[in-house]
């Protein structure tokens, strides 16, 4: 066991897990992250807790981790490189890591050019790789980049996030298996429309035998709308929506097309449960978090394990 | 070569605004091939500004000179035999040739004309693009040719993030994703393998991020 | 043909409209000129293929340098005519005068005559 979480218990006990995620909110509201992790509460595995997604800027997502962690859930600390330097990168996983997070998440980020500050100054001291190996480094040497002995290492299960979509398509696998090279002991996917892709891609990490050395789940996420079902496929860069999915939910018509939304990701996740490779589902419903009971359960993923 | 963009004139008008003399400085070395300094823009910007000048009724003077290259004390110094006659200038070199000649010249006003943007090529007539963010610890060789810290605007080592599609890095769909070009480099070269090593943190001592660089040739110096 | 077209307008001629420079365009601002128009050839008659393509560039970047000094746009032109087109040329020479004359004299001062 390297962190002892919940999260790698349930991977651990051969159970297909389940996670959620939570975007904090644009200010210091407690009780919206309050609100929103209590629909989480007893149906997903952890929580992702995001960092400054599409680099707008939010409550900080230790912070955020900390609250869901007195509210009784278990956070995925979602760090990006892009905001902090070395120096952060280790000082803030120790704190977090000090308030009682075990899973965290090493992520490059959403330029700033897309977000609500885009005047600003970017970091990428290290990439999400090298971030990757430091927090392994970390763990199991304890000691800092700098070779320097740790006083009191982190114990956390490290994760990484994999687009199975962007390109170059070939390229996709090999970095897979980088982030697995460097160290990381679960990854989520992006959110998955176009599942032939996906399961060519699951193929060819099969071959390269890495789902034995990681936990790989796939990520969903409920379409609300046709509007966000375009939106996805032509704004969201390295996102890949099939015309069937949005005909899916034209077709069902205004009314019904939430419906239809939460009925594709409920069959997307059957899809997940039979393919081999796949250890769990990531479902991020994006401000929709009181539909995420529905998904689940309705994939027959409830109640969901308890491992000691 | 270094490549820069003309300020606004608005912006150097406000500059020159109630001066007496002012010197228009070119350079005849980076911003003379990227247009935006040489001699010729020296006239462009020395007539726009005396139209200005007409048309406000100042009384204006505007001289006109290009250097062999602002970044040399050598060719500054070539300024010192009429540079008391001026009160301000407008140098339209790189970011150096402004503080050149002021370092030189302490008592006059230099005003940079032009904002310096970047190192890179010119792609073709018109058109210059960025290939180098001068880290101090070249590593192109390892990627196909093509360098990921001036060229992935995340600067990353390891592969494209997943904002990459179409061949297009996320910030803008008219940057070419560096990463895509690197990847399908190095599968034509039959190096694709290389790639999957994951690259150490890089060290950015020699970089800006190292302070302000200073670089001596004892075998050069005087 | 004996066209008449106004006397104000002096012709300058050159090999080529792809000859013409920025800075000559903007001399005749700083001279004093009220407004200056570059003829070339119709497009795609470039004797040297896309010189009066380039002078049209160039004169859509004096426009704007014109702007940023506070002086009207429209008072530089570019024209596309053939050489065998006088009466078209007297035409453009007689509406470009009258342009001019509705935007009123340069605010740039007249150089004071040598």
């Amino acid at each position: 066991m390297k962190a002892g979480s919940n999260l790698e218990k349930v991977l651990e006990a051969g159970h297909f897990a389940v996670t959620g995620e939570l975007g904090p909110p644009r200010g210091n509201n407690v009780e919206e992250v309050r609100h929103k992790a209590a629909h989480l509460k007893g149906i997903v595995e952890s929580v992702n807790i995001t960092d400054n997604q599409t680099a707008v800027v939010r409550m900080s997502s230790w912070a955020a981790c900390k609250i869901l962690l007195d509210e009784g859930l278990e956070p995925n600390f979602q760090m990006t490189v892009r905001d902090r330097n070395r120096i952060g990168l280790q000082s803030d996983l120790l704190g977090a890591t000090a308030l009682g997070i075990k899973n965290v998440l090493c992520l490059s980020g959403d330029h700033q050019r897309f977000g609500d500050h885009p005047e600003g100054k970017n970091v990428f001291d290290l990439d999400s790789m090298q971030w990757i190996a430091l927090c392994k480094k970390m763990r199991d040497e304890k000691k800092f980049l700098n070779d320097k002995e740790l006083d009191g290492a982190p114990e956390i299960f490290i994760g990484a996030a994999s687009n199975p979509f962007g390109d170059p398509f070939s390229f996709r696998p090999m970095r897979l298996a980088k982030k697995v090279a460097a160290g990381t002991d679960f990854i989520q996917t992006q959110c998955i429309y176009n599942m032939d892709k996906f399961r060519e891609f699951m193929k060819r990490v099969v071959d390269l035998g890495l789902h034995e050395k990681c936990y790989i789940l796939g990520g969903v996420t409920p379409m609300k709308s046709v509007g966000m079902a375009k939106y996805m496929a032509k704004f969201v860069p390295g996102m890949d929506v099939p015309e069937e999915i949005v005909k899916r939910l034209t077709d069902a018509g205004k009314k019904n097309a939430a419906e239809e939304g939460i009925k594709i990701a409920i069959e997307s996740i059957h899809q997940l449960k039979e393919m081999e490779g796949v250890a769990g589902v990531h479902v991020m419903a994006i401000e929709w978090e009181h539909r995420a009971k529905e998904i689940i359960e309705g994939a027959g993923l409830l109640p969901r394990p308890k491992v000691d | 070569m270094i490549v820069g963009d003309s300020k606004p004139l608005e912006e150097i008008l406000e500059m020159i605004r109630d001066k007496g003399k002012v010197l228009v400085l070119g350079c005849r070395g980076c911003v003379t091939v990227c247009n935006v300094g040489g001699e010729k823009e020296v006239g462009i910007l020395a007539t726009a500004l005396r139209i200005a000048v007409k048309k406000q009724g100042w009384q204006t003077e505007i001289g006109e000179r290009t250097l062999e290259r602002q970044c040399d004390p050598e060719y500054i110094e070539e300024l010192a035999d009429d540079i008391e006659d001026y009160d301000a200038v407008v140098s339209i070199a790189c970011g150096v040739g402004p503080q050149f000649v002021s370092e030189r010249f302490p008592e006059i006003r230099v005003y940079p004309g032009i904002n310096t943007t970047f190192i890179g090529g010119a792609l073709e007539h018109g058109v210059w693009v960025e290939r180098c963010q001068s880290c101090g610890n070249c590593l192109v060789h390892h990627f196909g040719g093509l360098c990921p810290i001036a060229r992935c605007s995340k600067s990353l080592m390891n592969g494209p993030c997943g904002g990459s599609a179409n061949a297009k890095c996320e910030i803008d769909p008219n940057v070419d994703c560096v990463w895509h070009l690197i990847v399908e480099k190095m599968e034509k070269m039959g190096r694709l393998q290389e790639l999957a090593e994951v690259w150490p943190v890089k060290n950015w001592l020699t970089s800006r991020d190292g302070g302000p660089r200073k670089r001596v040739r004892e075998d050069l110096k005087q | 043909m004996r066209l008449q077209y106004p006397t104000n307008v002096r012709v300058i001629q050159l090999p080529c409209s792809g000859r013409v420079d920025i800075l000559h365009l903007l001399r005749s601002f700083e001279d004093g000129a009220d407004g200056v128009y570059v003829a070339g050839c119709m497009e795609g008659d470039c004797h040297f293929l896309t010189g009066n393509l380039k002078a049209r560039r160039k004169v859509e970047y004096v426009k704007k340098v014109l702007e940023a000094l506070g002086i009207e746009p429209e008072r530089i032109e570019m024209f596309n005519m053939s050489s065998a087109e006088g009466p078209r040329f007297a035409q453009v020479a007689r509406e470009f005068t009258e342009t001019i004359r509705g935007l009123g004299p340069s605010p740039v001062p007249k150089a004071k005559a040598a």
